[in-house]
């Protein structure tokens, strides 16, 4: 880009405009540049080649190290999986938490954010900066209390207790006001005028604006129910009510040395994640980058 | 700063205010954003209500109340069954002179003292040479992302087979120039660098794609100045760029070490907190203390501590950005 018009600049008449300085070095670097990157891409995907490989190659780890290109392909791992262990059951689990948890957050975050952004009252930077603040607080601070309070409620062993700390978050709240802010507010005048209400403004012509910002908020919740270990581990016990990620950390005591069968396990835990990252990687990209900067 | 926004903009539409005739006319036209009418205030204010208690009652309910929950448990001695006694500030002293807690910090600084430099070097690097601009970006962009949206469990499963000992894929291909291997996560000495290893290969994408970002605020036209006065590679990485990323850097390092301090998931997936308590940190020894000891008073207590910790170390970057971040 830069190049470009850096040539149109000195093809122009008139005094030339030192055309010495930029011109050597870029041709050298940058081969080795891309090389550098590309070997560095081979070895970040390495692992995940590994996990898929493993999972193809039977008596993995028992007997010795599976070769890079299997000589057959072996589904057992699979089998195993699905015959002998809840893996299925634990893999819906995870899959409905997950569904029912992101809804609620898009749900709760985006009326919240639309108050921040659209319906002053007073004391309302303060209540905000309280969302703001619940974000800075370790989850390992909240265990114990919160596991008292689950039991308490009776919710020790039950979604409820899983789902509802999770229902809503300020780091949605955030994200989806600051896309709500740049929604134009003559668009709500407009509304108004033809008698809107509040529930119809947001539904109708500030929630279709920030898609985007949604897209972003979905991978998140989904990304973070899905993956979610230390809360779940404390609140589920039982075998039937599990997830993929508690599945997956128990099974390393009972196949210890079948790395077959957990690299299948680690394959089936990716894909979906990997799927929803491949379908919204622009937006994850940009949703991560704009937490970044101010 | 969010925060400090949102707290003039109830100021901003100010429709409902009668300062021009124009202004009234309007706000007669259409109900305005602040009814003034009793009835109308009433509906404003559930409206408000039914927008935000959705989030604000969990958020009360399951984040504000037991964090001082937790402050009101750690100052009591309790097993979460028998009632809870009193005993001031006993667990923070117990805590202070106990070998265990200065093991879990010492391992945790530990970890934080690897992974920092290793993220923040690699995604710098990364974040220049996938801002340059070079065939397949985006899609090597992707690649190096993809570990951030794994979950730790599956990172430190896979890790775990890749770092065998004995038929591991790293010590064969080390076998393979001649090197003996570790015994990586078997081994005390080399657990928490296997674990610092399998930390940096995750975050390595989140940490490029953050400094990605504060590379591509950067005005281009200071590149050129630059260019213009003879400035090589070098000088325009440590004249332009390092000051202009600054903030990025800033940021980067804050979330890093708050991250950093509560390390957890691939610690007890790896090792358990071994061999031998080799990498137990922090919020491992809160797990254990809980649910594995019973002591849920000095459970908090040192969650307390730990969230103390991360405070104050924030409080102390905050302070002390003045001298190196450069806001323009």
């Amino acid at each position: 880009m830069a190049d470009q018009s850096r040539l149109k600049l000195s093809s122009r008449p008139g005094p030339a405009p030192t055309p010495v300085r930029f011109r050597r070095s870029r041709p050298t670097w940058k081969p080795i540049l891309v090389l550098a990157v590309v070997l560095g891409a081979l070895v970040m995907f390495f692992p995940f080649l590994w996990t898929l490989v493993t999972s193809v190659s039977p008596g993995a780890g028992l007997t010795a190290t599976p070769k890079l290109i299997p000589d057959q392909l072996s589904w057992s791992a699979y089998l195993e999986l699905f015959r002998n262990t809840p893996f299925a059951r634990v893999t819906l689990n995870s899959l409905g938490l997950a569904v029912v948890v992101t809804g609620l957050q898009l749900t709760t975050s985006s009326m919240a954010a639309y108050v921040f952004s659209r319906l002053p009252f007073p004391g309302r930077g303060v209540v905000f900066a309280c969302y703001l603040a619940t974000m800075m607080v370790p989850m390992q601070v909240l265990m114990v209390p919160l596991f008292v309070q689950m039991r308490d409620l009776h919710l020790v062993d039950n979604y409820l207790g899983v789902v509802l700390p999770s229902m809503a978050s300020a780091f949605g709240v955030f994200l989806l006001r600051q896309a709500m802010n740049s929604v134009p507010r003559e668009l709500d005048e407009a509304a108004r005028i033809d008698g809107a209400g509040h529930l119809r403004i947001f539904g109708r012509i500030v929630l279709p604006l920030v898609g985007p910002a949604l897209a972003t908020l979905t991978v998140f919740s989904f990304m973070s129910s899905w993956n979610a270990f230390l809360w779940p581990l404390v609140i589920l016990r039982s075998p039937q009510l599990k997830t993929l990620p508690l599945a997956l950390a128990s099974m390393q005591g009972q196949y210890t040395t079948q790395w077959d069968v957990m690299m299948a396990g680690s394959v089936i835990s990716i894909l979906p994640m990997l799927a929803i990252y491949l379908f919204a990687q622009k937006y994850v990209i940009q949703g991560v980058a704009s937490t970044g900067i101010k | 700063m969010a925060a400090s926004d949102s707290a003039l903009s109830p100021a901003q539409p100010r429709l409902d205010g009668p300062h021009s005739a124009g202004a009234a006319q309007k706000v007669a036209l259409s109900p305005a954003v602040r009814p003034s009418g009793r009835s109308g205030r009433v509906k404003y204010a559930l409206t408000v209500c039914l927008f935000l208690l959705p989030s604000a009652v969990p958020l009360a309910c399951f984040t504000i109340y037991p964090m001082f929950s937790a402050l009101w448990t750690s100052l009591h001695e309790w097993n979460l069954l028998s009632p809870m006694r009193w005993v001031g500030l006993d667990n923070y002293r117990h805590l202070l002179s106990d070998p265990a807690t200065r093991r879990a910090f010492g391992n945790t600084i530990y970890y934080i003292v690897g992974y920092l430099p290793l993220v923040y070097i690699g995604g710098l690097g990364l974040a220049l040479a996938l801002n340059a601009a070079i065939p397949f970006r985006n899609f090597l962009r992707g690649v190096y992302f993809l570990p951030v949206v794994t979950s730790w469990i599956v990172v430190a499963l896979v890790w775990r087979w890749l770092l065998n000992p004995s038929v591991g894929v790293v010590n064969q291909v080390l076998g393979l120039i001649g090197l003996d291997g570790p015994g990586w996560w078997t081994d005390p000495a080399w657990a928490m660098p296997s674990i610092i290893l399998a930390s940096a290969w995750k975050d390595l994408g989140f940490v490029m794609i953050i400094l990605l970002a504060g590379l591509q605020a950067i005005p281009q036209d200071l590149y050129e100045a630059a260019r213009v006065d003879g400035a090589g590679w070098w000088s325009r990485l440590r004249h332009v760029t390092w000051p202009m990323l600054s903030p990025t850097t800033f940021f980067v390092i804050v979330i890093s070490l708050i991250n950093g301090f509560q390390v957890f998931d691939q610690v007890y997936a790896m090792t358990g907190g071994g061999p031998a308590g080799a990498s137990t940190v922090v919020v491992q020894q809160v797990y254990d203390l809980t649910f594995r000891y019973y002591q849920a008073g000095l459970a908090s207590a040192l969650s307390w501590l730990l969230f103390l910790v991360v405070l104050a170390v924030t409080v102390v970057q905050m302070a002390g950005q003045r001298r190196w971040v450069d806001y323009g």
